[in-house]
């Protein structure tokens, strides 16, 4: 089937299986393969996309269901000219990072929450982020990014 | 973990998604939002030859009773994610224990129909469904048909919907008094117990998840509740004694018996604070 569909602001065209799942469509069909895929039902968070501005697990959505959405990608974050989105540069500063596997979904799992409340609690971060798993770091650095982040942001966050 | 083949239909409306599945011949299914769904299909524990999508149905979505007024039930299409029933203001208990469900990226897709249909007996909506006595919606091929709450569930991930039906929309009582509460091992997991009591037309009505296959009407607290006299710790101990869950990895069964008296006194608790204007 082809599917159209905008992501990271540019048109795209894939033709896919029905049973392909939008993750699968990003890494393979878009060479996007910064959209990571751990648990494959739904359980990690690593795939998480924001899908016409909300999250979604991207791998318990079909590519054929986005047809006409607008997709954002952890490849969408970063300035076209590689400048890093400060939520990216904040969990690089503050370790949020180690082998790095579930960092894409946690960058946009974080956007959709400053978007949504530019200013959140140290607690309500960890309830956010709680759907995402991390094996390594120790989610203590991720948070305190993600507040850092957010106290860096302000306000401006909430442009599209 | 990538699903089996299907063939894929975008329905455009509900007598299309009917006559997909009638055509499927019982090898069909509808997808919603696919939170359960497509992970059983990602594992093959589900392989339908046809994948019935109604996420693109117009009206299928959205909640009508919010102009204002305030009303006394409810009416919700089934496509209404989770994340729109934790914005709405018209049923609190409803906005209350959908924002219990997963996370953020699943609330985004989820949606109330597809909980109920799905009907995992640790769900939040099950229970919301069954404590209000919520009336579900439903089209098949024969017409339009109603079912009560309390005769939806049949077990674990089984319903009185018939395998050609569509569930619609579910007319939801807006209590006038509610207490929710939950407990699970991790934020955003199922349930090990949740309890909902809802005071609807003067008459309480409790509801457990996790103790058993479906969600569970507790008639003896229900009946000391409503009667003079009894006090929240009575009525909880009586909800304690009256459900005869199971054991496994999760929580033995003293456990879950012994939470569930304790999270009806919390939603007891809660309930007094909530009184509606």
């Amino acid at each position: 089937m082809k599917v159209g569909m905008t992501v990271n602001g540019v048109g795209e065209q894939v033709d896919v299986e029905p049973r392909r799942t939008l993750a699968d469509a990003l890494r393979e069909d878009l060479a996007l393969t910064g959209t990571h895929l751990g648990c494959e039902h739904g359980v990690c968070g690593a795939c998480t996309v924001l899908v016409d501005g909300q999250p979604v697990r991207a791998c318990l959505m079909f590519a054929v269901q986005a047809e006409g959405a607008s997709v954002v990608t952890v490849e969408g974050l970063a300035g076209v000219d590689g400048t890093l989105h400060p939520l990216q540069r904040a969990f690089s500063e503050h370790h949020g990072l180690q082998c790095g596997f579930c960092t894409s979904g946690m960058l946009m799992s974080a956007l959709h929450l400053l978007r949504t409340e530019p200013n959140p609690g140290r607690e309500r971060v960890r309830e956010e982020l709680a759907g995402n798993l991390c094996r390594c770091t120790g989610y203590a650095g991720i948070i305190d990014a993600v507040v850092a982040a957010a106290a860096e942001l302000g306000t401006t966050l909430r442009e599209p | 973990m990538k699903p089996g083949r299907f063939e894929y239909l975008r329905a455009a409306g509900v007598a299309e998604a009917v006559r997909a599945l009638v055509e499927a011949g019982g090898d069909g299914k509808l997808l919603a939002g696919g939170q359960s769904l497509v992970p059983l299909l990602s594992m093959r524990l589900s392989r339908p030859a046809v994948v019935v999508d109604i996420n693109r149905i117009p009206d299928l979505a959205g909640i009508d009773g919010t102009d204002g007024t305030a009303p006394s039930v409810l009416r919700v299409g089934a496509m209404t994610r989770h994340a729109a029933l934790v914005e709405q203001r018209s049923h609190p208990l409803l906005a209350e224990a959908a924002r219990w469900i997963g996370h953020a990226a699943i609330r985004s897709r989820g949606t109330l129909g597809g909980s109920l249909a799905h009907a995992d007996p640790a769900a939040e909506l099950p229970a919301v469904a069954v404590a209000t006595g919520a009336v579900a919606h439903v089209t098949g091929p024969d017409g339009e048909r109603t079912v009560a709450a309390d005769g939806l569930f049949d077990g674990p991930l089984m319903t009185a919907l018939q395998e050609y039906e569509v569930l619609t929309a579910v007319d939801l009582p807006v209590p006038s008094r509610w207490g929710f509460a939950e407990l699970a091992r991790r934020h955003g997991d199922f349930a090990l117990v949740l309890a909902v009591v809802a005071e609807v037309d003067g008459r309480w009505r409790i509801a457990v998840g996790g103790v058993a296959g479906t969600p569970q009407r507790l008639a003896c607290a229900e009946a000391l509740l409503n009667g003079d006299g009894a006090t929240p710790a009575e009525v909880a101990e009586a909800a304690a004694t009256e459900v005869r869950p199971g054991s496994d990895v999760h929580a033995p069964a003293r456990y879950r018996q012994a939470i569930t008296g304790e999270l009806v006194r919390r939603a007891l608790a809660r309930a007094d604070a909530e009184v509606m204007s």
